[in-house]
Order: C-alpha cells, then sequence, then structure tokens
C-alpha cells in the first residue's frame, strides 16, 4: 500500500492552521457553552443533586458534556473540512495530487481527531474550575477519546461529501447527534429510567459511547466497558469502509 | 521522434443524465511543446483536461502520461503533472506563502523555501508572500494558482483559460511566463478562448468541437495549409474585364469593374509577395488604382472558418 507522509502532513497542518484561524468558532465557542452546562447543571443544580453510582453530580455530568462536545466538534470540523473544499472548487488540487485515501483521511480525519483531543484537554481544564474530580482510568480515557474522535470524524468527513449544501452539513449533528446524546445518559444514569425506558434507551448508540467514557472516568457504567469500546471500533471500521468505497468510485468527488 | 509525454486514446466521457462531453478522443502531445487546444464553450476543453488531473472518470479509453497507465500507476505520472484550473479556486483565507507551500507538500516534495522563493519571485508574487490571497487582484490570484501548480515542479503542466478576466498587460506578463516555463522544459498544454494567445504561443493546436477532435497539426503548418491573403484593390477607372496581363493571379472583379479582390497565398508570407507581384503588374499595365488594403488570415480566421464548415456538415 502507498503512503505519503508528506502529503498526509501537508493536509494534517493545513486543516490544523485553519482551525487555529478560527480558534474562536472551533475552540472557544465550545468550551463557553461547556463552561454555561457545568456552572448551571454542575455547580448550581449539581450541588442540590444526590450522586449517582457514589460519584457527586458534577463530576457525573463530565464524561457525558465532554462526549457532547467531542461528538459535535469532531463531527462539524471533519465535514466542514471536505465540504468547503467541494464547495469551493479547491478539491481540484487534493484529486489531482497523487494522494489516496490513506493521506486524505490521515490529513483529514486525524486533524479533526486532534482538534478533538485539544477541546478535551481544554473542557476537561475549565471542568476542574467548577467541579472536583478525578480520572481512574487516564490512559485508558486518553485511548477511548482518541477513539471517538477519529470515529466521529471519519463520520463528518462522510457527512461533508454525502452534503450538498449547507443545510444538510449542519442536519445531522443537530437533528440527530445532539439529541442522542443528551437522550444517552449525559445528565443521568439510563439504569435510573424506569422500566421500559431503560432498555430502549440502550437502543442509542451514543449511550454506549457515553457509558464507555464515564467508566474510563470513575469506573461506573451503564454497559461494560468492552461493548463500548467493540461498538466505538465498529463504527470506526464502517466509516473507514464507506469512506474507501467512496474513493474508489469517485462518488460526490469526482464527475 | 520522441515518444509523446501523454497520450490519450479513445477518451470518452458521458455525464450522467447529460451529453456526450468527450467522445474518442485521440491525442498525443511531445515532450517540450506547447499545445493550444481551441475550441467553443461546451467543447469538453475542461472535461479532458480532468480526464488527465484526475478531476473526471473518464467513461471509456485509456490515458498514457509518462509511459504509465494513468488508471494503473497515476500517483507517479500525477506527481509530475501540474494544473491550473480555469476558476479562481484557492482557500482566500490562506497567504500566498503557505497556500504555495502546501501544494507542494500535497504533492509529496519535500520543504524548499529556496524553490519556492524561486517561484515567486519568477511571478513577481515574493512581495505579496505574507499577504492573504482574498487580498490579492484577479491578475494576482491567477499567478497564485500558477505558483501552486509549479510549486511540485511538474514536467507536464495544464493551463485552463490562464488569462481568462486577465487584463491585456497581464495577458502578455503570462504570455512571458509561459515561454520562460518552455524554455526550462515543461510541456505546456493550454486552453484558450483568446486564438491570439494560441497564436502568440503554441507550437501546435487542437481544435476541439463537440467532444471531438477536428485537427491537430502545427501552428505554422496550419496557418500555411488554410492560411490566405486577401488584398482589396480600389481601381482609378473602371474595367470592362480582367486584362491578360493578370491572367496569373487569383483576382476577381467586382463593383463595377472597380474593385479587384486577390484571395491567395498560405498564411506564411506568400500571398503577399504576389499582391507586391500584382501590384507591380498593374503598374506595367498602366492600370491605375487608389487604395490597396491588405489582410492576413489569423488563425481565428481558420478556427471560426472549421467550425463553420463542421457545423455546416452537421446540419
Amino acid at each position: 500500500m502507498h503512503f505519503n507522509l508528506r502529503s498526509a502532513l501537508a493536509i494534517y497542518r493545513r486543516e490544523m492552521a485553519r482551525a487555529f484561524r478560527t480558534a474562536f468558532q472551533s475552540i472557544l465557542s465550545p468550551v463557553l457553552t461547556t463552561s454555561l452546562y457545568f456552572v448551571v447543571f454542575g455547580s448550581v443544580i449539581g450541588a442540590r443533586m444526590e450522586p449517582v453510582g457514589g460519584v457527586p453530580y458534577g463530576a457525573f455530568i463530565i464524561p457525558g458534556l465532554l462526549m457532547l462536545t467531542l461528538l459535535g466538534e469532531t463531527t462539524s470540523n471533519a465535514s466542514f473540512g471536505i465540504y468547503m473544499p467541494r464547495f469551493t472548487g479547491t478539491i481540484y488540487e487534493l484529486l489531482s495530487a497523487p494522494v489516496g485515501v490513506a493521506e486524505t483521511l490521515a490529513g483529514f480525519v486525524g486533524a479533526a481527531a486532534t482538534k478533538g483531543l485539544i477541546l478535551a484537554t481544554i473542557i476537561l481544564g475549565t471542568a476542574r474550575l467548577f467541579v472536583d474530580y478525578e480520572i481512574a482510568h487516564p490512559l485508558l480515557a486518553a485511548v477511548y477519546i482518541m477513539l471517538v474522535a477519529s470515529s466521529f470524524a471519519l463520520f463528518g468527513f462522510i457527512l461533508g461529501i454525502w452534503a450538498d449544501s449547507f443545510e444538510k452539513l449542519g442536519i445531522i449533528p443537530m437533528l440527530i447527534l445532539t439529541p442522542l446524546t443528551f437522550l444517552g445518559g449525559t445528565f443521568y444514569s439510563i439504569r435510573d429510567l424506569p422500566a421500559p425506558w431503560d432498555a430502549i434507551a440502550l437502543a442509542n448508540p451514543i449511550a454506549f459511547l457515553v457509558s464507555g467514557l464515564r467508566y474510563s472516568f470513575y469506573g461506573v457504567s451503564d454497559v461494560p466497558i468492552a461493548v463500548s469500546l467493540g461498538l466505538t471500533l465498529g463504527f470506526l471500521t464502517v466509516c473507514v469502509v464507506i469512506i474507501v468505497v467512496i474513493f474508489r468510485t469517485g462518488w460526490r468527488l469526482r464527475e | 521522434m520522441h515518444e509523446p509525454i501523454l497520450s490519450i486514446r479513445g477518451l470518452t466521457k458521458t455525464y450522467t443524465n447529460g451529453p456526450r462531453a468527450l467522445d474518442s478522443v485521440d491525442l498525443d502531445i511531445k515532450p517540450g511543446e506547447i499545445f493550444a487546444l481551441l475550441g467553443p464553450n461546451g467543447a469538453g476543453k475542461t472535461t479532458l483536461i480532468g480526464a488527465v488531473c484526475g478531476l473526471v472518470r473518464p467513461t471509456g479509453g485509456t490515458i498514457t502520461a509518462f509511459g504509465q497507465d494513468l488508471s494503473k500507476d497515476w500517483r507517479k505520472a500525477r506527481a509530475r503533472i501540474g494544473l491550473v484550473p480555469q476558476e479562481l479556486a484557492t482557500d482566500m483565507f490562506e497567504t500566498v506563502w503557505r497556500a504555495v507551500t502546501y501544494s507542494r507538500g500535497l504533492f509529496g516534495k519535500a520543504s524548499d523555501p529556496v524553490m519556492i522563493e524561486h517561484i515567486l519571485r519568477s511571478l513577481s508574487l515574493w512581495d505579496k508572500r505574507d499577504a492573504q490571497i482574498r487580498a490579492l487582484s484577479g491578475g494576482m490570484k491567477r499567478r497564485v494558482l500558477i505558483a501552486k501548480a509549479l510549486a511540485h515542479e511538474p514536467e507536464l503542466l495544464f493551463l485552463d483559460e490562464p488569462t481568462a478576466g486577465v487584463d491585456v498587460e497581464l495577458r502578455k506578463d503570462m504570455w512571458q511566463q509561459i515561454a520562460a516555463l518552455k524554455e526550462r522544459g515543461v510541456t505546456i498544454i493550454l486552453t484558450t478562448h483568446y486564438i491570439e494567445e494560441a497564436e502568440e504561443m503554441a507550437d501546435r493546436v487542437g481544435i476541439i468541437q463537440a467532444g471531438r477532435i477536428r485537427m491537430v497539426d502545427e501552428k505554422r503548418a496550419m496557418m500555411e495549409r488554410l492560411g490566405t491573403t486577401e488584398a482589396v484593390i480600389d481601381l482609378a477607372a473602371p474595367l470592362a474585364a480582367l486584362p491578360e496581363a493578370l491572367a496569373g493571379f487569383a483576382l476577381e472583379l467586382s463593383q463595377g469593374g472597380t474593385r479587384l479582390t486577390y484571395r491567395g497565398g498560405n498564411g506564411e508570407g506568400k500571398g503577399r509577395a504576389e499582391v507586391a507581384q500584382l501590384a507591380q503588374a498593374l503598374t506595367r499595365a498602366g492600370i491605375g488604382f487608389t487604395s490597396l488594403d491588405i489582410h492576413d488570415s489569423s488563425l481565428e480566421d481558420i478556427f471560426v472558418g472549421l467550425l463553420g464548415e463542421k457545423q455546416g456538415e452537421a446540419a
């Protein structure tokens, strides 16, 4: 398999430069939103809430809020990253270069995942200002965050190729990802839901992601960590396969 | 005879629910030449370039560049091909330096600030290296696109309407840049609406219409074969008929015997020489004339004439 590291790095660097150029939109804006969540749900309301599974409520919501931002931002970043060149016509350069799917993904998705990690670090730092928490399995948390960020960056990449308007670009993160994350146990434990809602909630794949991240933080989860990891890896694999097919067929990329 | 640097055989492209943009195109490009592809809007020029550069998926046919089949060894070949697109498509918020550096990296070349500086200086962009592209004039933006296409030192360069929307002065400046690239051994394929451009720069000319290559020839040979000289001579006194002394010239008498029209030559000077001989013959025969107007056909006349003929055949 061919892989040109220089090409991948060129794409990666440009995408990172784009993020820093629009730092307010890509970093400060989600940090501000998440801070507001921590102020309202973590400090004000959280102080009056019972601990969940032995974890103080303010700390309990950190993994869910982190997931909420991570999914939205990595998906949007990656989708914009590929949609904008298609929209402005600058994609001609990528298509005419000796660059295949591997370099393209390493560049675009790698940058989106990096931005996700930077964002996660900043959010965790911000959370520290409002609530006390400890991370039980820091290495697992880092790997899991990277895995989720990469998966949803790949998903965003597919979205950016599929979308043929700005409206479509925003529809999935806004109408599907955000509601599913809210309903996926961000602010509560699925186990506390009455039947049959606890079972129905498990049909929401985001619930597995939130639960997996929560396990890495506090050692407690709604579903086994292996299931969460397996699901994330499966999602990542499906996204990679779809993107490889898109590049092979040239769907929405080459006329 | 050199092997062609680019060889296209039976290239066909039919868009979904659309017309056949390319119809069995055969074309060979020689190393080191400037080849001008002329054709009206929608003739298939951009589709042809897109097919070679990987922007368009051909429906059929083969493309071989540098001896490599582009459907198989596209990586190696594409690393040696550059493209300047018709549209001013580039990240407008990037600086000139970063945009050009990115292009070099994207094509897998190691960073080379000296090379980038050389390219920017040669295109008079050095002073603008830290400027955002959106702040540049249209002509400068087009130079940035050329700089980006040159950043990986391509051996085969496609210029799709390189001077569209550029003022006359800048266009001539661009011609100099293209000539300099040829000097460096770069093979150039350009599409243009400005026949003057092809006439000025091209070694060979191809005419494409409705997705088919109608003619490919050396520019000089095309001018020689299809070019003519027309001379209109207004006589001092009317002639009843063409005198014997003018029998050897391709002449037509009109306007009540007061106008002689000569059509002949080969577009490469032969016609003008014959008109000079005609003027001497008129003087020797004592036929006075009040004015003499000479017009050599240009590549544009040939192009328009050819397309007119083909459209006539098709009708």
